[in-house]
C-alpha cells in the first residue's frame, strides 16, 4: 500500500500514529513541537494536557501497563524533552513500552546552542532502548514505525524520537509499506535449545523443595495461564517480585506471597530453604536477593527470562534460558509429570502460622491509625478489583503486602527505578486506557507533593481517579532507615504537607480526612460515589516502620521481623 | 590505550562487533562500555565489504563472564547487527604504531637495527629522532615499545587491535539474513 500526494512531517507524525494504533496521547507543547501540535487538531487524537513534562512520562506509563498497549508522550525541546527523562528511565527499569517525540530546533540550528537547544538523543541513550534524531520529512514514517516495533518487541521499554522543525515543516511521500521495520528483529531470541529445556525438566523432576519466583515478565508475555499450570501441575509454591504482584493471583493456594527486602518471612525462608528456584521473568535485583554470596545456597536454578543479558547477571544459574516466557512454557508443559509436593507446602505454611500472630493488620488500633490497616480496608472495600497506582516509600511496601492482587495489571508501581512522583500522573493514564476499572492512587505525603498539579489534569481531562495520601509527616521510608540504621537522626526527612482537603477541593477534587479507622469505610464509600476525582488524607501514625526488612546487604533469612504483639522487640531475627 | 613496561598483556578477549553505519554508534557503544563499567583494551572502527555496515573490534579487558555480560548487553544495541567473539577461535590480531624515538647520534645504528629486528619501517628521520612504523601482534607491538624505551620514545600513537577469524568462513557471508535498515537514506536519521 503506497499513498499517493505529500504530507507535512507533522502531518506524517499523526498518520504514523495513527497507524500504530494510538488513539492518546500524552503532552505539553511549545516552539519546536507547534508544527507537530498544529497539524495535530485535524486527527482523531485525545490529547492529555499535562502539567509538567515528566510527569506525562509517568501517565504514558500507567497508561502502557494499564493496558499492554504503547504509552506516546509528546514534548518540545530543550527543557520539555529533559523533563523526560525521569519517566524515561522510569518505564527503562520496569520495561514499559513507550514512545516519546520531541520536536527539536531546526536542522540548522543543530549544536549550535540555539534556545531551547539540547542534545535530548544523547542524553537520553542509557535510558532508552534507542533513539532518533530525524532531520527530514522523509525519515519521520521509518522512524516510527521501527520506534515503535523496537519499544513493543523483546524485552520492552522506551524510544525516543527528537524531529527537528524543519523536518515537520517540509513535506514527504508517505509509503507506509516501504518503512516497514527489520532491524527490531535482529535480537529476536535464538530457537529453543531443546538440551536446555530437558535439563530444566530434570531439576524440576528431581527437586524436593523447589520454588517459583514468578516476576513482571510473566505479565510482558502474557504467560500467566502457563505459570499457573506450571504451578498446579508439579504443585509448586510461587513468590512474587513487586512487579510480579497481579501477574498470577494473590490468592491462589500456592501463592505465598511477595519476596526480598520486605517479604513476608515465611516466603523469604522458603527460597533459602529451597532445593530449586525456578525464575520467571525476573531479574534477581538486589532488592529481592539480599546478600548474592548467601542467597538460596541449597537451590539449583533455572532462570528464563527474554533478556539474555539478565541471565547469569547477579547470580549464577544451572539453567538458563533465554526466550518468551509463554514459548518455553508451553514446550516444557506437556512434558511435566503431576507430582505432589505437599509436605514442602505443609512446612511452608507452619513457617506461616508463626508470621499471622505479629502481623499488624490483626492487631487491635487502639485509636491509631495504620497504614497498614487503611491498606487492608481499601482491599476489603473494593474487593480487590481496583487497579491500586502507588507511588514509593513505605506505603508502597503496605500495599504491597495488604491489598492482595488477582487480577493482571491491577498494580502499577515504580519497582526498578524508585520514582517518587509517580503514582498520580501513571493513575490518571491508567484510568485514562481503562476507563471502566476502578483506579486508586496511593501515595505517601511527600511523594504526592513532588507532581499533585495533576490534579488539575485529572479534573480538565474529566478522569476520576481515587486518591489516598497516606500522610505521616515523615520521608517514612527514609525515616525508617534513620532509625534503624543511622541511629535516630531524623536529617530532612521531617516534611510539612498543606492543607491537603483544602488543596483537593482547590483543584475541584472532592476532598476528606480520616484520623480513626472507624471513619474509613464510609469515606471510601464518599470518594467511590463522586463522580470526579476524590481525595483522602489518612493521617497515620507517624512513626511507624515496614516490617519484615532484610537490611540492605544482609542475607535473606536475616530479617527485623515485626515486633511480636506479645513481646514487643525491636530486633527479632528469624 | 597502553601498558606499562612489563605488564602482562590480558589474555585477549576479542569482540568483533558488526554495526549500521551510522552518526552516533560509536556514542552507542562507548556509552554501553562505560555505563556497565566493562574495562576495554582498545576500540577501533572501520567501514567494511559491505555499505551501510562498520566493523568494531574491541579488546576487553575482563574474565570471560564479564565479557559474557558485555557481548549480550552489545547484542541488545539496534544497531548492532552482531556480535562474534574471537577468543576461542584461530585468530590474527593486528596492532599499528607510530614511535617517534629520540636518536643522539650515538645510538641512531643501534635504534635502526633494532627496527630492522621488528621488521618497523622507518617513516621519518629528523636531525635527532626518528619515526618508526610497526604493524603486529599486540605481544609484538609492546616488546617493540620496551625495547625502544631506554633510548626516549618522544611520541606514541597506537591504533588498537584489528582481528579477523582465521580460516574460510566470515560472518556477514554466513549470515546473509542480517537486516540493515530499511526505508529512506541512513545518514540523516539516527544517532
Amino acid at each position: 500500500m503506497s499513498e499517493s500526494g505529500s504530507y507535512t512531517g507533522a502531518q506524517l507524525i499523526w498518520e504514523s500514529l495513527l497507524r500504530e494504533g494510538v488513539d492518546t496521547v500524552f503532552g505539553y507543547p511549545g516552539g519546536a513541537i507547534l508544527p507537530a501540535y498544529d497539524a495535530m487538531v485535524s486527527y482523531p487524537i485525545r490529547h492529555v494536557l499535562v502539567r509538567h513534562e515528566q510527569s506525562a512520562c509517568h501517565m504514558a506509563d500507567g497508561y502502557a501497563r494499564a493496558s499492554g498497549r504503547v504509552g506516546v508522550v509528546v514534548a518540545t525541546s530543550g527543557p520539555g524533552a529533559t523533563n523526560l527523562v525521569t519517566g524515561l528511565a522510569t518505564a527503562m527499569l520496569d520495561s514499559t513500552p513507550l514512545v516519546a517525540i520531541t520536536g527539536q530546533v531546526g536542522s540548522a540550528l543543530l549544536g549550535t546552542d540555539a534556545f531551547q537547544e539540547v542534545d535530548i538523543t544523547g542524553i537520553t541513550i542509557p535510558v532508552t532502548k534507542h533513539n532518533y534524531l530525524v532531520t527530514r520529512a522523509e525519515d519521520i514514517v521509518p522512524a516510527i514505525r521501527e520506534a515503535f516495533a523496537v519499544a513493543r518487541s523483546g524485552r520492552p521499554g522506551p524510544v525516543l524520537v527528537d524531529i527537528t522543525k524543519d523536518a515537520q515543516q517540509s513535506r514527504a511521500a508517505l509509503d507506509w509499506e516501504a518503512a516497514t521495520p527489520q532491524r527490531h528483529r535482529r535480537h529476536l531470541p535464538a530457537p529453543l535449545d531443546p538440551e536446555a529445556l530437558a535439563q530444566a525438566l530434570d531439576l524440576i523432576r528431581q527437586a524436593k523443595r523447589p520454588i517459583i519466583l514468578a516476576g513482571h515478565g510473566i505479565q510482558l508475555s502474557g504467560a500467566r495461564a502457563e505459570v499457573l499450570a506450571l504451578a498446579e501441575r508439579a504443585d509448586i509454591p510461587f513468590a512474587l517480585t513487586l512487579l510480579g504482584l497481579g501477574a498470577v493471583p494473590a490468592t491462589h493456594p500456592l501463592s505465598l506471597g511477595m519476596m526480598g527486602m520486605h517479604g513476608e518471612s515465611w516466603v523469604n525462608r522458603a527460597i533459602q530453604e529451597a532445593d530449586l528456584l525456578i525464575a520467571l521473568g525476573m531479574r534477581f535485583d538486589d532488592r529481592v536477593t539480599g546478600k548474592l554470596k548467601e542467597y538460596a545456597p541449597h537451590a539449583k536454578k533455572i532462570h528464563i527470562d527474554i533478556d539474555a543479558s539478565e541471565l547469569n547477571k547477579n547470580v549464577p544459574v544451572d539453567v538458563a534460558i533465554a526466550a518468551d516466557l509463554g514459548d518455553v512454557l508451553r514446550t516444557l508443559l506437556p512434558q511435566l509429570p503431576v507430582a505432589d509436593r505437599s509436605g514442602w507446602l505443609e512446612t511452608i505454611r507452619e513457617w506461616r502460622g508463626d508470621s499471622a500472630v505479629r502481623d499488624i493488620k490483626n492487631l487491635p488500633d487502639d485509636g491509631h491509625l495504620y497504614a497498614a490497616h487503611v491498606m487492608h480496608d481499601l482491599w476489603r472495600l473494593t474487593k480487590g478489583e481496583a487497579v491500586v497506582v502507588t507511588d514509593v516509600g513505605q506505603h508502597q511496601m503496605w500495599e504491597a503486602q495488604y491489598y492482595k492482587h488477582d487480577g493482571e495489571r491491577s498494580l502499577i508501581t515504580s519497582g526498578g527505578a524508585g520514582t517518587m512522583g509517580f503514582a498520580l500522573p501513571a493513575a490518571i493514564g491508567a484510568k485514562v486506557a481503562r476507563p471502566d476499572a476502578e483506579v486508586w492512587v496511593v501515595a505517601g505525603d511527600g511523594g504526592f507533593q513532588m507532581t499533585f498539579a495533576e490534579l488539575m489534569t485529572a479534573v480538565q481531562e474529566g478522569v476520576k481517579v481515587n486518591i489516598a495520601v497516606i500522610n505521616n509527616g515523615y520521608l517514612g521510608m527514609v525515616r525508617q532507615w534513620q532509625a534503624m540504621f543511622y541511629e535516630g537522626r531524623y536529617a530532612a526527612t521531617p516534611i510539612l504537607s498543606p492543607d491537603f482537603v483544602k488543596l483537593a477541593e482547590a483543584f475541584g477534587v472532592q476532598g476528606q480526612r480520616v484520623e480513626c479507622r472507624g471513619d474509613l469505610a464510609a469515606a471510601v464509600a464518599k470518594a467511590r460515589a463522586f463522580e470526579g476525582a476524590a481525595l483522602i488524607e489518612f493521617k497515620v501514625e507517624q512513626e511507624d516502620s515496614v516490617y519484615p526488612m532484610v537490611p540492605a546487604g544482609a542475607a535473606l533469612h536475616e530479617m527485623i521481623r515485626r515486633p511480636s504483639a506479645l513481646a514487643e522487640t525491636g530486633s527479632d531475627p528469624v | 590505550m597502553t601498558h606499562a613496561p612489563g605488564q602482562q598483556v590480558p589474555g585477549p578477549h576479542v569482540l568483533v562487533v558488526y554495526t549500521d553505519d551510522e552518526p552516533g554508534v560509536l556514542t552507542r557503544v562507548a556509552s554501553l562500555i562505560r555505563r556497565r563499567g566493562f574495562n576495554i583494551h582498545s576500540l577501533t572502527v572501520g567501514p567494511t565489504e559491505r555499505a551501510g555496515l562498520s566493523r568494531m573490534t574491541i579488546v576487553v579487558d575482563s574474565d570471560a563472564q564479564r565479557v559474557r555480560q558485555a557481548v549480550e548487553h552489545l547484542r541488545k544495541l539496534v544497531n548492532v547487527l552482531e556480535v562474534e567473539q574471537l577468543a576461542d577461535k584461530p585468530m590474527v590480531v593486528r596492532d599499528l604504531v607510530l614511535l617517534r624515538v629520540a636518536t643522539a647520534s650515538a645510538v641512531r645504528s643501534e635504534v635502526l637495527q633494532l627496527a630492522q629486528v621488528f621488521r618497523a619501517a622507518v617513516v621519518d628521520i629528523a636531525e635527532d629522532s626518528v619515526v618508526i612504523e610497526c604493524t603486529g601482534s599486540l605481544a609484538k607491538i609492546d616488546a617493540l615499545v620496551d625495547s625502544m624505551r631506554p633510548f626516549g620514545i618522544l611520541e606514541m600513537g597506537r591504533t588498537g587491535a584489528v582481528a579477523m577469524a582465521r580460516g574460510t568462513r566470515t560472518l556477514t557471508k554466513a549470515r546473509p539474513a542480517l537486516p540493515l535498515r530499511t526505508g529512506t537514506s541512513p545518514e540523516a536519521m539516527s544517532v
